[in-house]
């Protein structure tokens, strides 16, 4: 659709902008521009750089320590990487998933739901919801956690609150918030007491109120501003992820799903241990991060997306009352096919969280969820594969080991990885129809970011050191030199530099 | 009921210096008298920290960072909108301007103790100048939580990088 805008073909002649790193996203990342003479953008690409040495951190460690050690791979959704892992290194002591003690298996799903709703409701209520309350272009000093909570009280704290209860879903069954150790090969290692459970249960309907109310307030915000949300940096892509073998929504255990954007289905239920049969990864020149696509489209018309948006196109419905009727009413938006808004991935975004809050209740409510038979064990095995279904999309963990129970190889693809074409096709989309032949201003600028961040990307950047990352967006004339340089402050406020 | 004082240590243990923060905190569980006190690690700041800070009387963060002097400083901070460039980037005193958001209330007295370092890839461990400060950081925070009150630390002997080594000794 855009794929023009990939390569331009005398980029020596161009001017380019960088916008490094983008800001709200999780990581580093950096969108870089070409201009001609009259600021028509000829090139757009969003560049990652992250995930270099994941694979490498994981080999030669012992399987045991996985889900543990994958956690610090991410500060933002390490109970993904904790659960993939332990789905995988089940397989490694010859259990497959379906052979998971009943209120293990329930155990982790209680806990995968916790850390959906949080990560979600951070990403809502803290990352989107100043630019979907405050408007793309809107005073840059507004558009933040503090504006919302100065301005939209109710939502801001309800926001903040949501994300401490997934917290404290994730502390209560892993012991503490980070570095838990919930999943052990063939299941987990610690019972919910009653106690436990009974904490849980105490905020549990104001949490599936609020998160009820907060589908409400995408859908209005999402509705009030047709046709232009439907429209911005909206492409027609494929999508893929987990679902229930009778087609429900599926976070944690599933067969894989791939849905064409006319909605025919192209593959379904397909074990997810037969994955590189399915998807393979290209690499381009120009990005750390590969491009990966469906062998059964090819290279060309494979790539697709996963995630909110994908799972709540892909499933026939969802198994809670409250999250079914809210996809069907989004469902309806599009017409009952599939929906194609980037921006709808807040919508179905905070669908997912309904859909968690309601589970949890569900799950707290199921006597097997205090069950104390928590581990199985069957016959080693030196291949396991793990896959589940991350806030951001589907998250795939691959190992093997040797005699000593050494990882000898580790493949990880993350959701991130998979929306990445996706990501530079709606930046691209953005770049044509609303920056091309303007003068690029902030405003203007913060317009790709939101593009960006309606996909939530997760560039696994969990260090912070305090002085690190500052983001400058430099212009840089024909010959390599700087044309502009602007800093951005603390404060957000932008500042040309006088050394430019 | 939480108790009146945070050591809030916060960092991914897996890069490098970037374990600092939950490192001060490791050694303030094992070394200290943690009467009085509670002790978090995490590996960053977020919004939903703000709801650490309630009834507490005086909070302290533990981070690295490249910006301070080695081999640490301690800093009074005060509620500000610091934008995370990366969101999970959030500076304390934005954790604390949430919580004034929040409490519509001033935030407890906090201070952030930010302890050199200067190497932060995956798989890393501590680099051997961080591993220095953090030696030192450690005996300064201990004669800091002998005497957890704001008068006393915004006092010219916690403040005073120079009388460190006075107070180690």
């Amino acid at each position: 659709m855009y794929e023009h805008l990939e390569t331009a073909d005398n980029p020596e002649n161009l001017r380019r902008v960088a916008i490094d790193p983008v800001s709200r996203v999780e990581g580093h990342g950096k969108v870089t521009l070409l201009l001609d003479e009259h600021d028509r953008v000829k090139q757009a690409r969003l560049h990652i750089v992250e995930f270099r040495g994941f694979e490498r951190f994981i080999q030669g460690r012992p399987y045991w320590e996985l889900p543990v050690i994958v956690q610090r791979l991410c500060g933002i959704c390490p109970v993904s990487h904790q659960l993939a892992a332990g789905k995988a290194i089940d397989q490694l002591v010859g259990i497959d998933p379906d052979k998971l003690p009943p209120s293990a298996d329930k155990l982790r799903r209680l806990l995968h739901f916790g850390q959906v709703l949080q990560s979600h409701a951070l990403h809502f209520f803290h990352l989107a919801s100043p630019d979907l309350l405050f408007g793309f272009e809107s005073q840059i000093g507004k558009r933040n956690v503090i504006g919302v909570l100065s301005d939209y009280p109710d939502i801001g704290l309800k926001g903040v609150k949501l994300r401490k209860y997934g917290q404290e879903v994730i502390r209560v069954i892993c012991g503490k918030r980070i570095h838990g150790t919930g999943a052990i090969a063939g299941g987990m290692n610690k019972a919910l007491t009653l106690e436990e459970r009974d904490y849980l249960l105490e905020d549990i309907d104001q949490i599936i109120a609020w998160s009820e109310e907060a589908v409400g307030v995408i859908k209005k915000v999402h509705c009030s501003h047709l046709p232009y949300y439907d429209e911005f940096a909206t492409i027609r892509s494929n999508y893929l992820g987990l679902v229930r073998p009778d087609g429900a929504l599926e976070l944690y255990h599933g067969g894989l799903r791939v849905r064409k954007g006319e909605g025919e289905t192209v593959l379904d239920h397909v074990d997810y241990c037969r994955y590189n049969e399915v998807i393979h990864e290209e690499v381009r020149s120009w990005s750390y991060m590969k491009f990966p696509y469906l062998l059964a489209l090819g290279k060309q018309d494979g790539w697709y997306r996963v995630g909110p948006l994908a799972r709540v196109n892909n499933c026939d419905y969802i198994d809670t009352p409250l999250a079914e009727a809210a996809r069907v009413e989004f469902k309806a938006h599009g017409g009952g096919s599939m929906v194609h808004s980037t921006l709808a991935f807040h919508w179905a975004r905070m669908i997912e969280v309904l859909h968690c809050a309601e589970s949890i209740k569900h799950l707290l409510h199921d006597p097997e969820i205090l069950g104390r038979d928590l581990v199985a064990r069957g016959e080693k095995r030196f291949e396991g594969i793990g896959v589940i279904e991350a806030p951001r999309g589907t998250l795939f963990h691959h190992y093997r080991i040797d005699e000593n129970d050494i990882v000898t190889k580790a493949n990880l693809i993350v959701s991130t990885t998979s929306n990445n074409t996706a990501m530079n096709e709606s930046v691209r989309q953005v770049a044509a129809t609303y920056l091309s032949g303007r003068e690029l201003t902030e405003p203007l600028l913060n317009n790709l970011e939101v593009a960006i961040r309606a996909y939530d990307p997760c560039l696994s950047c969990a260090t912070h050191a305090v002085g690190k990352m500052p983001l400058q967006v430099e212009l840089i004339d024909a010959e390599g030199h700087i044309a502009d340089r602007m800093v951005k402050h603390g404060d957000g406020s932008l500042e040309r530099a006088d050394d430019a | 009921m939480p108790k009146p004082v945070l050591v809030f240590g916060y960092g991914n243990p897996s890069r490098g210096d970037d374990a600092l923060g939950p490192l001060l905190v490791e050694y303030v569980q094992d070394h200290c008298d943690t009467d009085g006190i509670d002790v978090l690690i995490d590996f960053q700041l977020q919004i939903e920290h703000a709801l650490d800070l309630e009834h507490r009387e005086l909070v302290l963060f533990a981070d690295a960072s490249v910006a301070c002097e080695a081999p640490f400083e301690l800093n009074e901070l005060e509620p500000a909108l610091e934008i995370g460039y990366t969101t999970h980037a959030l500076h304390p005193a934005s954790v604390m301007a949430v919580y004034a958001s929040i409490n519509k209330q001033r935030p407890p007295p906090c201070f952030l103790l930010a302890v050199k370092g200067e190497a932060f890839e995956l798989g890393e461990s501590l680099s051997a100048s961080a591993e220095r400060h953090l030696r030192q950081a450690e005996s300064f925070i201990e004669a800091l939580l002998q005497n957890p009150r704001p008068a006393a630390w915004r006092s010219k002997k916690f403040q005073s990088r120079p009388l460190f080594d006075k107070i180690r000794t």
